[in-house]
């Protein structure tokens, strides 16, 4: 059909009216309250397949990233076993294109078994699909060896992913190191841990000349570190996660309150505060402060931030459903990314122009590779609750349960074919 | 004011009037504990679950003589002997204490914000008995009764907390009940043992940090000193003992910089001559012992509210 007259924004976060053509048929309908986008692009996804099914299989996180709008995924490497072999990597590869959904690109390990300590094959794993290496869960520590990382990667030709945090300052840290921390008494993890870390591996990838990517960047401090190597001219580039973009270390103590929305939130929401402890706030890095918040939105504005990536990190209940300090660090963000920045967008945090780039061309620039020619259509205006049967992921650790959102996607179009939502199309547009 | 709360998980969000209220009822229970018959059949028929999934002598010992002087049925379930030792989650607790059907549990846990975890999902009311490095709030009720007794309203004195402040659940209860009678608070310390927040300006309402031990207590009206736990030495948090015992612990010449007779609490067990030396535990100052009747009296008076029954006859 033809959606007419629709909001359509480009990968480079141009702005015009348009027919588009969505599958077969001739029947046009008014897409007049419609945005379409270019296919969304997450840099960084836990599919959690093999060794950890119960929490997500490459086809659940496929489907539930469709549903997100995110039509290409990179699953990270820190599966059981790591993907660490061509074989592995060919053996994802093959799994998400069985599961006709959003298309998954493999990410494979930068050291054998994820150890941090021997390089993996990394020419031979680029060479059998991997578009990326990350030992994401895990930074490598050991800087000699990471030196070496980049110098193969490069000669790879594929770009390094790392997690930028020193484990001997995070220690035993749970959330943030700050006011919130020094209330709850939870061990924190200082925003230096993370700092150090990206000072740390700017130095090597100036040293080397290599391509560096720093993964969910959430410090001020930390970006700032960023900006400076940009302007340096070196390869580096970063990305951001909804979550750092939204949520903040009150949110552990209890509240349910997006920085953009100090009234409270939508119509329908719940209170915006609940118990604190509440383990599904915990991930890693952890929430920040407001004004680290504020300065990820600059960092989307003045193009320091290459990417948004959702770190969507699936966890069974029962890796959850514990004490806040044993329970695994990760929130499950594939389908709630695109409403949360949209609403952030309407409440004046950032221009949609360049939260498209960002979810499109710029991670597709990480990777080296272009934009596919996929499309979404978006309803800004549907409110939803997220509950856990309205997530298609496995898994439903989100601190968003029972939260009103704005923005869904309604139609998903992956290789030209509508994988998702294509009975909706006429539904949404007459809604309007 | 009537009582209104289902658990007692801590005091952050307590008003002056509930933390009063819960004062006023203790010193009726000491009147209870001052009878030849240290018992009352307030809670004759309730059950009391004692869950320390921590080791605890002396708090477990105080919340059982309370639970009993009120004629409440209890059991205790402890880490070691336990499943819990064999690898049961605390959801699998949860859901035993649930079955078990208690009114009351009584819980110790080494994890910040166990307590929560448990009362979201349980029927019992739960009183925290000590969570990780966050709350203990009936030690801070204690050692507020423990205070007003001595000092009268506490609007206006200045309290300082000194020592392991970072690692310790009874400063910051300390903070959340003393504070809103009309105290301030100056936490005194190692800056290693402080939170980073609350050392670079970041403080509660009506507390103030300063790590030089002898400012801190010039002219302060009483002092509260916490236990230092040997383990922050391997750490690399503390050089040695005899630094800190030097530069912080509670020396006769220390404590006569406050106000004259202000009086010295310790939440025990001590470490004579590392945070204390001895003839300050046992001087004329110290409010110690005070602190233990202190502690069984307000652990009933929260056992009473909880339990909703009828108020406890005071012989006039």
């Amino acid at each position: 059909m033809i959606v007419a007259g629709a909001r359509r924004i480009d990968a480079e976060g141009r702005e015009r009216t348009e027919d588009v053509r969505v599958g077969e048929g001739r029947e046009r309908i008014d897409g007049g309250a419609l945005l379409v986008l270019p296919g969304l692009i997450d840099l960084h996804a836990h599919l959690r397949e093999p060794g950890f099914e119960e929490s997500e299989t490459v086809a659940t996180g496929a489907r539930a990233a469709l549903r997100g709008g995110f039509t290409t995924v990179c699953a990270m490497a820190n599966t059981q076993p790591a993907i660490d072999s061509p074989g592995l990597v060919a053996e994802l590869a093959a799994r998400g294109r069985d599961a006709r959904a959003a298309r998954v690109l493999p990410v494979a390990a930068i050291t054998r078994g994820r150890q941090g300590k021997q390089l993996a094959d990394l020419v031979e794993l680029a060479a059998a699909g991997a578009v990326a290496f990350s030992d994401d869960g895990d930074p490598v520590d050991d800087a000699p060896l990471f030196r070496s990382a980049l110098e193969y990667a490069h000669a790879a030709g594929r770009p390094i992913l790392e997690h930028v945090q020193d484990r001997s300052l995070s220690g035993r840290g749970v959330m943030h190191e700050g006011a919130v921390s020094a209330a709850l008494g939870l061990p924190g993890i200082p925003a230096a841990a993370e700092e150090s870390a990206v000072a740390r591996d700017i130095a090597l990838a100036k040293l080397t000349g290599a391509r560096l990517h720093l993964q969910h960047v959430s410090t001020a401090g930390a970006l700032e570190l960023v900006r400076r190597a940009k302007a340096d001219g070196l390869a580096v580039t970063c990305e951001v996660t909804p979550h750092h973009l939204s949520m903040t270390d009150d949110w552990v103590a209890g509240s349910r309150a997006f920085v953009f929305e100090e009234a409270g939130g939508l119509r329908g929401a719940r209170p915006p505060q609940t118990l604190p402890y509440d383990s599904a706030t915990k991930v890693n890095p952890p929430l920040r402060t407001a004004a680290d918040v504020h300065a990820l939105w600059r960092g989307i504005a003045d193009g320091t931030v290459d990417a948004i990536a959702t770190d969507h990190a699936p966890h069974a209940s029962i890796r959850k459903d514990v004490e806040y300090a044993d329970a695994a660090f990760g929130i499950s963000g594939l389908e709630t990314a695109l409403a949360i920045l949209l609403m952030a967008v309407e409440a004046g945090l950032g221009e949609l122009g360049a939260v498209v780039r960002a979810l499109t061309s710029g991670p597709a620039r990480v990777l080296g590779m272009p934009v596919p020619d996929d499309l979404i259509l978006v309803d800004p205006a549907a409110e939803w609750t997220v509950t856990a049967d309205a997530l298609a992921s496995r898994s439903k650790n989100t601190p968003l349960l029972g939260k009103r959102l704005r923005g869904a996607v309604v139609v998903a179009v992956v290789d030209g074919e509508a994988r998702y939502g294509k009975e909706r199309v006429r539904a949404a547009a007459v809604a309007r | 004011m009537t009582w209104q709360r289902r658990h007692v998980l801590a005091t952050d969000d307590w008003s002056k009037e509930e933390i009063e209220l819960v004062l006023d009822q203790s010193n009726a229970m000491l009147e209870v504990l001052a009878r030849p018959i240290r018992r009352t059949p307030a809670l004759r028929g309730r059950t009391v679950v004692l869950f320390f999934a921590e080791a605890s002598t002396r708090t477990r010992i105080s919340f059982e003589l309370a639970a009993k002087a009120l004629s409440a049925d209890t059991s205790i379930i402890t880490a070691s002997g336990s499943s819990i030792e064999k690898g049961e989650t605390l959801l699998d607790t949860v859901r035993t204490l649930q079955a078990l059907g208690a009114d009351i549990v009584v819980m110790r846990h080494s994890a910040a914000g166990a307590p929560y975890f448990v009362a979201e999902r349980i029927a019992s009311a739960v009183i925290n008995a000590g969570d990780g490095w966050h709350a203990h709030p009936t030690q801070g009720l204690l050692d507020a009764l423990t205070l007003r007794t001595a000092l009268g309203d506490l609007s206006g004195k200045r309290i300082v907390v000194v020592g392991d402040v970072l690692h310790s659940r009874v400063a910051r209860s300390d903070i959340h009940t003393l504070v809103p009678l009309g105290a301030t608070i100056t936490l005194c310390g190692p800056p290693t043992l402080m939170p980073s927040a609350w050392r670079c300006g970041q403080l509660p309402a009506g507390v103030t940090f300063d790590e030089d031990a002898d400012r801190a207590l010039d002219g302060a009206d009483a002092v509260i000193a916490l236990r230092l736990q040997r383990e922050r030495m391997d750490a690399g948090l503390l050089p040695s003992l005899r630094e800190y015992a030097l530069t912080w612990g509670l020396t006769e010449a220390r404590v006569a910089r406050m106000r004259p007779a202000a009086p010295v609490l310790h939440p025990g067990p001590m470490n004579e001559g590392i945070e204390i030396d001895a003839a300050v535990a046992h001087g004329p100052r110290s409010l110690i012992e005070r602190q233990v009747t202190n502690g069984v009296a307000v652990r009933m008076a929260l056992l009473h509210l909880l339990a909703g029954t009828p108020a406890v006859e005071v012989a006039a």
